[in-house]
């Protein structure tokens, strides 16, 4: 059992737990995911890890709601406990690897978090300032009620810029709008870093190819063991099957085929939707809603 | 009776059990199996020793279960096999054990199978467990992987007093017999948990969620936790894909995510892990795993094909299982092979579309191999398209172990007689070192590395 030792509302349906998963603490860093299942009946979730404490030995991780079982992660509370828990999985950011650290200190880096992205992104602007790497960081999202961790991640970058979409908070505009700007301004980048909603991050990458910035994206297409046996994962990088799970989720964003990750999303839209009705209306869903049989 | 014939076996209605997820064989009765029993010779020289794997002393519990002594031929039988009522379900008898029975020469061999099944459930419903008396040697081993590899080599290294933890990627153990074997041959509460309860109970701690190679390294496990040795039997659960256009589409899968969302996760009653409940579904491949996921398709409501390129002979899935499959109501749809996947606009698969073949010239390996037939391609209308084309090792364990041969098709390198690996103190086992095989092969590379693990200790004492 995986004790949850701190529950925090982020913003709407965006909600913080601190798990203790001493295997996962040693061992993880930036960039990585765990997998984690409520209970025995639960699915596999893929959740990135958002902050780690060795000592203390937890695991953060932030759950956006959006379908049953994340919905019934949210009930969880301080106190429960997750039965499965296992990570870290996939490949650490390569930004965040101490051997790369020389080069690294070369590069002026961008990252631009999209919503929930803002959660992963934080480790690694985290990481990377330990380690004497200043970073920008460009967060945005729908609305005003949508951000978190502003001030956390002011305390670990060189600069942050909030965008919201309806212009509720900081610049009114997209992630997207915001680096055109700062690059029309004269700024340079040599790397940029995007984490978010798929389409977030084909339009970063559509955007920084034509600036020719090198732009690293990190993929969550659907996934069920998250150790390269299902194949539930894969993606088309640069013409070539790679999964998400082993040779990811990092990958060079402009050799990722978008269209076809976004499409693979969609695979179980149905299932999932009338998994999700059941569940909010539980035992006063008696069908009628035309997706039951 | 003759003894010419075996004491036929009751099996679920085909047309009922298509249609649930219930154990098909239904097993001997008690009378049935001591009948079956007595057509046992009690060779001298038991040829059907020689078939299997693991040498179960076969005409001895036999014995056992004719004089209704059956505590003592479930004694017999775990003395060399820790998953009787595994094996006893899912091992291709046909071409091991039974293969070499006499009486199979005139008429049909004794059914061994059948018969270590019931012995191995009569133990587990009379309450009885394996045991140990062995003294606690103190020693440290670690086995990666809870599949019968794995379970086979912890359950004999507790017999020998070792002190054994087994770590397992995923969150259940039992390796493939979790997650690939469906409800319908092996259930998984009644039957694999228990027998993974009989391994514990002879002392085998068991961690989940450990990811060997993420969570902790071999390496980290023997400096950082004390563990003095290593038994790998991590599988080979890395599935392969055709190639073919339209793979990536939606409505096409590995048969080990069907299998794993429907065994593991348990889709089919409904849980949180959804499946696609096809329509109409093809399955490419010939071996148990298609067999596998056709079966599961087919219960799950769809009219489903299988696409084999070779011809009914060459199917590498158990004779029983194609029986079971046709009787059910799958359909074979033999040399022939698809070409690619069709889709619609949304990327969803519309169809497949197949070229049929003949067999030429045996190759190397004494199979005909298909030749495509040109001009003969044609569609199947489908929405969706199962890929069970084989597997192979994960690489995780590999290329985080340092000193650790792989070959070319990324197996782990393992001396035969002993199972080491050319990492001093690892051992390796099971589908990791051969790729896919069978249950009781993995059982048998177990014991023989449990074997060579003890040997290691006594010359390093
Ligand atoms: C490597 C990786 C890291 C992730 N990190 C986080 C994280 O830190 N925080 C977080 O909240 N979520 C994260 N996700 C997404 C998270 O796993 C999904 O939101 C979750 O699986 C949805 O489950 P559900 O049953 O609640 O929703 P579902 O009902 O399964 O899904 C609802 C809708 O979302 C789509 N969907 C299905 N799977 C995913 C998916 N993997 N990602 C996005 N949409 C999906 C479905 O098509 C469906 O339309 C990550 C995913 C991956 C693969
Ligand atoms: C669908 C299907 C049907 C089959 N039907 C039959 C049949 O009827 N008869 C028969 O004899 N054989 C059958 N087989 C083959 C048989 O199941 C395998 O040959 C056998 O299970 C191999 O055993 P193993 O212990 O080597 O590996 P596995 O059973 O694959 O177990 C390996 C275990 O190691 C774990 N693991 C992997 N990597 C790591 C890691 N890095 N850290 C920790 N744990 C790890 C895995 O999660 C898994 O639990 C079938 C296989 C499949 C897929
Ligand atoms: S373990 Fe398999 S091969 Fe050996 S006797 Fe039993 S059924 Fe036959
Ligand atoms: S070969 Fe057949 S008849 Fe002879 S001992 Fe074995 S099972 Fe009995
Ligand atoms: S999640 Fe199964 S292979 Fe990646």
């Amino acid at each position: 059992m995986y004790p949850i030792v701190r529950k925090e509302v982020l913003a709407d349906k965006i909600i913080l737990m601190e798990v203790k998963a001493p295997r996962v603490s040693h061992s993880c860093l930036p960039g990585q995911f765990i997998i984690a299942k409520i209970d025995e009946d639960g699915e596999r979730i893929p959740l990135t890890i958002c902050d780690y404490d060795r000592e203390k030995e937890t695991v953060t991780i932030v759950v956006q709601t959006i379908g049953a079982s994340t919905e019934r992660m949210a009930y969880l509370e301080e106190g429960d406990s997750f039965e499965d828990f296992v990570g870290p999985l996939g490949q650490p950011s390569e930004l965040c690897v101490e051997a790369n650290l020389e080069e690294t200190k070369k590069l002026n880096i961008v990252f631009i978090a999209g919503g929930l992205g803002t959660a992963p992104v934080y480790p690694q602007v985290k990481w990377l300032h330990d380690h004497g790497v200043d970073a920008t960081v460009i967060m945005g999202s729908r609305t005003k009620d949508l951000l978190f961790y502003i001030d956390e991640m002011k305390a670990v970058a060189k600069e942050v810029y909030v965008t919201t979409d309806d212009g509720t908070y900081g610049f009114h505009g997209m992630g997207t709008n915001q680096l055109q700007a700062l690059v029309d301004e004269g700024k340079h980048y040599d790397r940029c870093v995007a984490i978010g909603p798929m389409i977030m991050m084909k339009f970063v990458c559509k955007l920084t190819k034509e600036l020719e910035i090198p732009t690293i994206v990190s993929m969550n297409p659907i996934m069920v063991d998250g150790t390269g046996m299902c194949g539930a994962c894969r993606l088309i990088v640069d013409g070539k099957v790679k999964f998400a799970c082993v040779d990811g989720p990092e990958f060079d964003g402009h050799l990722v085929d978008f269209d076809l990750a976004m499409a693979r999303m969609a695979q179980y839209k149905t299932e999932e939707g009338r998994k999700k009705l059941e569940f909010e209306e539980g035992d006063t869903h008696h069908g009628g809603c035309g997706q039951c049989s | 009776m003759d003894g010419l014939v075996r004491v036929p076996i009751s099996e679920q209605d085909p047309k009922v059990r298509a249609t649930n997820f219930d154990e098909v064989c239904l097993g001997y009765t008690e009378e049935e199996a001591v009948k079956e029993a007595e057509r046992c010779l009690n060779c001298k020289n038991p040829r059907c020793v020689g078939g299997c794997p693991v040498s179960i002393h076969i005409p001895a519990f036999i014995q056992e279960v004719k004089n209704r002594n059956f505590e003592k031929a479930y004694e017999i039988i775990s003395q060399s096999s820790a998953l009787p009522a595994v094996c006893g379900r899912v091992c291709p008898q046909e071409s091991q054990c039974e293969g070499q029975c006499v009486r199979g020469i005139k008429g049909e061999a004794v059914a061994i199978g059948k018969l270590e099944r019931f012995v191995a459930d009569w133990a587990r419903e009379n309450g009885i467990k394996p045991h140990t008396d062995a003294p606690k040697n103190g020693h440290k081993v670690a086995v990666i992987g809870s599949g019968p590899a794995g379970l086979t080599c912890a359950g004999d290294l507790a017999r020998l007093g070792y002190d054994v933890t087994i770590f397992e990627a995923l969150h259940k153990t039992g390796g493939v017999l979790v997650y690939g074997i469906p409800e319908f041959r092996l259930p998984k509460d009644k039957v694999v948990a228990a027998e993974v309860e009989n391994v514990k109970s002879l002392g085998v701690k068991i961690e989940t969620n450990v990811i060997i190679g993420k969570s902790i390294t071999i390496d980290e496990l023997m400096e950082e936790e004390g563990f003095e040795a290593v038994f790998i039997g991590s599988g080979a659960g890395l599935p392969r894909f055709m190639g073919i256009p339209g793979e990536q589409a939606l409505g096409v899968f590995s048969a080990n995510e069907y299998l794993t969302r429907n065994n593991l996760m348990k889709a089919f009653k409904d849980l949180d892990t959804p499946i696609s409940r096809g329509k109409k579904v093809v399955v490419v491949g010939g071996g148990n795993v298609a067999m596998d996921a056709a079966r599961t398709a087919l219960r799950l409501g769809a009219e489903v094909h299988i696409v084999y390129r070779r011809g009914e002979a060459e199917l590498p899935a158990r004779a029983e299982e194609v029986h079971h499959a046709k009787e059910e109501g799958v359909i074979f749809d033999l040399l022939q092979n698809p070409v690619e996947i069709l889709t619609d606009d949304k990327n969803q698969v519309t169809g497949i579309r197949i070229i049929k073949m003949e067999l030429g010239e045996p190759d190397e390996s004494g199979r005909r191999s298909p030749v495509e037939i040109p001009g003969s391609e044609y569609n199947i209308e489908c929405d969706t398209v199962i890929m069970s084309l084989g597997t192979s090792p994960n690489p995780l364990i590999s290329s985080t172990t340092d000193g650790m041969e792989v070959n070319r098709r990324g197996c782990i390198v393992a001396e035969e007689e002993t199972g080491a690996t050319t990492k001093n103190a690892v051992y390796a086992g099971g589908d990791a070192v051969t790729g896919a095989a069978t249950v009781i092969l993995a059982m048998g590379a177990g014991k023989t590395a449990a074997k060579g693990i003890d040997e290691y200790f006594k010359n390093n004492k």
